[in-house]
């Protein structure tokens, strides 16, 4: 049977791994060769490199630190930020990247998913869709399609978004809560649940995993395929290791 | 000095596979290339695959591929990996139907749509992305990894090879489906050895070091 992944992301700037907590405040949180190998020695099914450097000047630096990874780390790795042009995906699966995921460029213009997925096959085109609710307690959720750090809204309806963006040829729905980013409350499961029904594509949940419940949760009641992290595997609160023992306790299946 | 050519036909990253071939291959000579002639030279060949058939087996007939592949039967090793399997069996519903090598009988087809897990009823995912187990039949490449161990896929097709005594690996998805198949010195799998940590970089090491005896 084919087994839920576990992904921890790792947030790079400038060839660092740090993580964003609601993408304000940010802490050094090491090397990513080094990090990398130690997710892979603990049993992480895939990783994600999102590179949040600002400058362009330091795009180069991404694609070094991707065919460093990739000669050592023999699993999935998928890179996202700063993919704009399908120069810059050839770029990232020539040093060794197996997926991108795609964000604010989709939204600037929706037709870079199509062309970039019949270019390079839809298995490598993951589509990242950052979700906030914007339905009162009283009213039917809702969730917009949010860009720049979940500070500038798209109007763009969440569900029809990822249906829409599937149409055009994504293999993977990498799904954020930006209203859990950061929190560790734990994943917005009816966000989760509604996209992960709305599209026949896997769907990643991601944002706001505090504990090993959580994973669970987004899978069990999220109907989420994979559930990324990062935080509590970057401070070591929990090991990937531990965080699959917990899952198949809970009868949820993994790659042990 | 042993070699090991690894075909590239221009549809994608090789990167992966190269370096983890290389991880695995001591001092062989691993190269990645088109040239048939250096492909004819190597020990043992490797025919990868990304992307869609169609554009696969058209870029192989463009660079007189196709005929060489088929003529490796039997002469030296050769592991046809994700699309390098489907592209070896006769045909494939992929891209309206396609015409491919047919080393194996059989066809490639797409997984159905609204396909459910038998034990759990969960509705299952196109395309079959992630770590799923594969049952081995007894083949020598299988040597030195654990029965059931899971390999990393990806992929909306899947391969159906007629001759039983062909298929060497069987995964379930909502069905069951051939993930490996072997015949005179051929091996093919439909997952990532590159991808597949270690039981993946056992099978290659396994490839790089065999005879192409069953």
């Amino acid at each position: 049977m084919l087994a839920k992944r576990i992904i921890p992301c790792l947030d790079v700037d400038a060839g660092r791994v740090v993580k964003g907590v609601k993408f304000v405040d940010i802490i050094d949180a090491g090397d990513p060769v080094e990090v990398a190998r130690r997710y892979d020695q603990q049993g992480a099914d895939e990783i994600t490199f999102l590179d949040i450097t600002a400058s362009s000047d330091d795009r180069e630096t991404m694609v070094h630190m991707v065919e460093q990874v990739a000669g050592q780390v023999f699993i999935p790795l998928t890179v996202g930020g700063g993919i704009r042009a399908l120069g810059d995906i050839r770029r990232m699966l020539n040093a060794g990247a197996d997926k991108v995921a795609i964000n604010t460029a989709a939204v600037n213009r929706p037709e870079f998913v199509r062309e970039a997925s019949e270019r390079f096959g839809a298995s490598c085109i993951v589509v990242a869709i950052d979700a906030k609710r914007v339905s009162k307690a009283s009213e039917p959720n809702r969730w917009e399609i949010f860009t720049h750090g979940g500070r500038k809204s798209t109007g763009l309806d969440a569900v029809e978004w990822a249906k829409r963006m599937v149409e055009y040829g994504a293999g993977e729905i990498l799904l954020t809560s930006m209203d859990r980013d950061g929190t560790k409350d734990g994943f917005d499961l009816a966000l989760t649940r509604a996209i992960s029904d709305a599209v026949d594509v896997p769907v990643i949940a991601s944002g706001g995993v505090g504990n090993l419940d959580h994973l669970v949760a987004g899978v069990r009641e999220g109907g989420a395929d994979a559930v990324l992290a990062a935080s509590i595997f970057h401070f070591g609160t929990y090991s990937i290791a531990e965080a699959k023992a917990h899952m198949a306790a809970a009868g949820v299946e993994v790659r042990l | 000095m042993s070699s090991v050519a690894i075909i590239d036909y221009g549809m994608g990253n090789l990167h992966s596979i190269s370096k983890a071939v290389e991880h695995v291959s001591g001092d062989m000579r691993v190269v990645v290339t088109a040239d048939p002639i250096q492909i004819g030279r190597a020990n043992r060949v490797i025919f990868p695959g990304v992307g869609a058939v169609r554009d696969c087996v058209q870029e192989l007939e463009r660079l007189g591929l196709d005929e060489l592949i088929r003529n490796l039967a039997g002469i030296k090793p050769l592991l046809g990996v994700c699309l390098g399997m489907q592209a070896l069996l006769e045909s494939s519903e992929e891209n309206g139907g396609t015409a491919c090598l047919g080393l194996f009988a059989g066809q490639v087809k797409r997984f159905p749509e609204g396909l459910t897990d038998p034990a759990s009823g969960e509705r299952l995912k196109i395309p079959h992305m992630g770590w799923n187990q594969v049952r081995q039949h007894s083949h020598p490449l299988w040597e030195g990894i654990p029965q059931d161990s899971r390999f990393y896929f990806v992929h909306s097709f899947y391969a159906q090879p007629e001759q039983s005594q062909e298929c060497v690996g069987v995964t379930e998805y909502g069905l069951e489906f051939a993930s490996a198949v072997a015949r005179d010195g051929i091996f093919a799998v439909q997952f990532h050895p590159e991808k597949s940590q270690h039981a993946g970089l056992q099978l290659l090491a396994n490839f790089v070091n065999w005879d192409g005896q069953d």
